[in-house]
């Protein structure tokens, strides 16, 4: 059986966890001093050993992206955090800033001195603005108690870290497209390679990682790679966040080693909402192919997810139970994709454009079986043809509901609207 | 209407500040943005002028960068912005039902701003806090768990000047424009205000409590069965 696994979340139930003064009391900022007293390649070659891998999405592994920076380019190096947290479903990194931004900010001075950047940057999307207040705050204090700024602890090593709001484009969690926003361009996403190891921001060598990703930095350095190997898979080393919402006894965030199944999950968050049965969950957010109650024991781990046709993306688990339409669901997120995307590829401006008028057609009853052809026929100009994977993202729910549900799309054309009482879903409408 | 003296006396070091902070002094346009929104609640074409000016390049790339963000308004809003989540989740569980009696409530529609100019009202996409759904946004602060009837009695509070409290946010509620100037990176120090943690945010934390769960105890790691490599030597296997 696998068990919950608190390590960022560990100190959440103190009111003040997000204050210097209790991050210090339960060991924070040790992990820096023990970093600044090693070699920054030797810290590089722990995290790489670690296993640890990219905590956004894509689960690039942490350490190799870190060494990607090439040696002999004279420009400053940058490390920039992502917290564009966006993704529909996605809502871990919000709750980790709020409540322990110290791990963060830990997390930042460690990994720009391990890659010998003297600024980073913390991109918050712009719309939590008391996550930001909290961010502004860490940083200031830490500032103030020579974690950050200049000759930090007595080392000699110097940074400077700058909280950057985002202004609303969910692009911007493309870490290109952040890039660009963060130059202070429209955010649209850059031709790759270059890579921004290679050619980042200003044009200079850049490290871009997730909150999470970051965040976890500390504890590795504190208790070693063979500590965080200890929690996982083979392939998917240690802890991340599984965050469940929607039609759960009791959503939220579970902290757990990768690998965990949904099911285990769902037996600690208490199963379906009393009365009812799951219908379809996506594991990774919005952009991961949607799964069935046939996958409840696939494990959640980038390996097992993938094989089982979808992806572990931000674990961000939304359940959604009998009562939820799935093509309602689906038409609700293309929107949200025509609505997010840039503008800069055609497959996925016209796309989506096009798949929100054909999903509409089909929820109300008015479409046709060409327009599940049509809707398959877009899917594939999107999918490995778009520009970034924005467009990649919008095809998954599209193909994956086709593929486990097409049943119910036809069942919309057969009864000329939609069968679902949509206010059985609600919060407050499960018991009639 | 052109800033006044004042305003851009009052103005001109902020963003001087902004652009201070950065390597390039182009990286301050999203902040300077924010920073003009905040002196008139929505980006002019005064505003984009001044952004313009600061950095020394033209209104049409600032007019650019202006229009492909969302949270930059064109218009003149309300002192509240009351943004409903309908992306999918939310939606499912309630955002939709949320939106439109809102809607109805303040005979307003997406966009719109009630007469008064207390309340604009638009809906949202996903804002980052699924396990609270459905959720409501009041000048980028999280009202969690909305329904129809709580949300109601939100806009009404915002509507008479009532004490508004978010549930993870500062102790009270700021004006949009108070909102938007710490968006440009001006602390307004009330970041220690409100709860560290709520709800869902500690249900995985009070369960690992409650059954004694923890992370390994890196003095005394279980034995792994790792092929490609040896297995520690002590080994304690639960």
């Amino acid at each position: 059986m696998t068990t919950l696994t608190p390590v960022l979340s560990k100190n959440w139930d103190r009111s003040d966890s997000f204050t210097l003064d209790a991050y210090r009391e339960t060991g924070g900022y040790g992990p820096l001093h023990t970093a600044l007293g090693m070699a920054p390649d030797a810290l590089v070659d722990l995290v790489k050993g670690s296993g640890l891998r990219g905590r956004g999405g894509a689960g690039f592994p942490t350490g190799m992206k870190w060494g990607f920076l090439p040696k002999d380019n004279p420009n400053p190096r940058y490390l920039v955090v992502n917290a564009d947290e966006s993704e529909p479903g996605t809502c871990k990194d919000i709750p980790l800033m709020l409540a322990n931004p110290h791990a963060l900010v830990e997390g930042v001075a460690i990994a720009s001195y391990a890659i010998k950047a003297n600024q980073a940057f913390i991109y918050v999307r712009g719309e939590v603005l008391h996550v930001i207040r909290r961010m502004q705050h860490a940083v200031a204090e830490a500032y103030a108690a020579g974690l950050l700024g200049r000759d930090i602890l007595g080392s000699g090593y110097d940074l400077d870290v700058v909280v950057h709001a985002g202004a609303g484009a969910y692009i911007c969690g493309e870490e290109t497209a952040l890039l660009d926003s963060l130059e202070g361009y429209r955010g649209q996403p850059r031709l790759k390679p270059p890579f921004p190891a290679v050619a980042g921001l200003y044009a200079s060598p850049t490290v871009v990682n997730n909150v999470e990703s970051i965040a976890s930095v500390p504890s590795i350095v504190e208790n070693g790679a063979d500590w965080f190997t200890a929690m996982g898979t083979e392939k998917s080393a240690g802890f991340g966040f599984f965050s469940l919402s929607g039609h759960v006894a009791k959503p939220g965030q579970y902290e757990a080693p990768l690998g965990i199944t949904l099911r285990e999950l769902l037996d600690m968050a208490g199963g379906i909402r009393a009365g009812h049965r799951l219908k379809f969950w996506t594991p990774g957010g919005s952009s991961t192919p949607i799964f069935t109650d046939e996958h409840l024991d696939t494990p959640l781990d980038f390996e097992s997810v993938g094989a089982a046709g979808s992806m572990l993306g931000t674990r961000a688990l939304q359940i959604f139970d009998e009562t939820t339409c799935v093509v309602k669901a689906v038409g609700r997120w293309i929107s949200f994709y025509a609505h997010e995307s840039c503008g800069k590829c055609t497959p996925c401006r016209e796309g989506n454009y096009w798949m929100v008028q054909v999903l509409d057609r089909l929820e109300n009853g008015e479409g046709t079986e060409a327009d599940i052809e049509k809707l398959l026929d877009i899917c594939d100009n999107l999918l490995g043809r778009s520009f970034c994977a924005l467009g990649d993202g919008a095809a998954s729910p599209v193909m994956s509901s086709i593929q486990y549900f097409r049943q119910e799309y036809v069942d919309h054309m057969e009864q000329r609207g939609c069968p679902f009482d949509h206010a059985k879903s609600t919060l407050w409408g499960g018991n009639r | 209407m052109p800033f006044s003296d004042e305003a851009l006396a009052r103005m001109a070091p902020d963003a001087k500040e902004i652009i201070a902070r950065y390597p390039r002094e182009r990286s301050a346009l999203l902040p300077l943005l924010h920073l003009v929104q905040s002196e008139e609640g929505f980006v002019s074409t005064d505003g984009i002028a001044f952004c313009a000016d600061q950095l020394g390049i033209t209104t049409a790339e600032v007019t650019a960068v202006a229009t492909f963000y969302t949270m930059y308004k064109r218009r003149p809003g309300g002192d509240y912005h009351v943004g409903v989540c309908t992306n999918t989740l939310c939606a499912v569980m309630g955002g939709d039902e949320i939106f439109a009696t809102l809607k109805d409530h303040l005979g307003v529609g997406n966009g719109g701003t009630t007469d008064d100019g207390k309340v604009s009202l638009e809906h949202v996409e996903c804002n980052a806090a699924c396990d609270f759904a459905p959720v409501v946004m009041v000048n980028w602060e999280f009202f969690d768990d909305q329904t129809p009837e709580s949300a109601t009695a939100l806009v009404d509070d915002l509507r008479l000047g009532n004490d508004v409290k978010p549930t993870r946010g500062p102790e009270s509620l700021c004006t949009w424009k108070q909102a938007s100037r710490v968006l440009a990176g001006f602390s307004d120090g009330r970041g220690g205000e409100g709860v560290q943690a709520s709800g869902p945010s500690l249900a995985g934390l009070e369960l690992a409590r409650e059954r004694g769960w923890s992370a390994p105890d890196p003095n005394d790691l279980p034995a792994k069965p790792a092929p490609e490599k040896p297995a520690p030597e002590k080994g304690d296997a639960k």
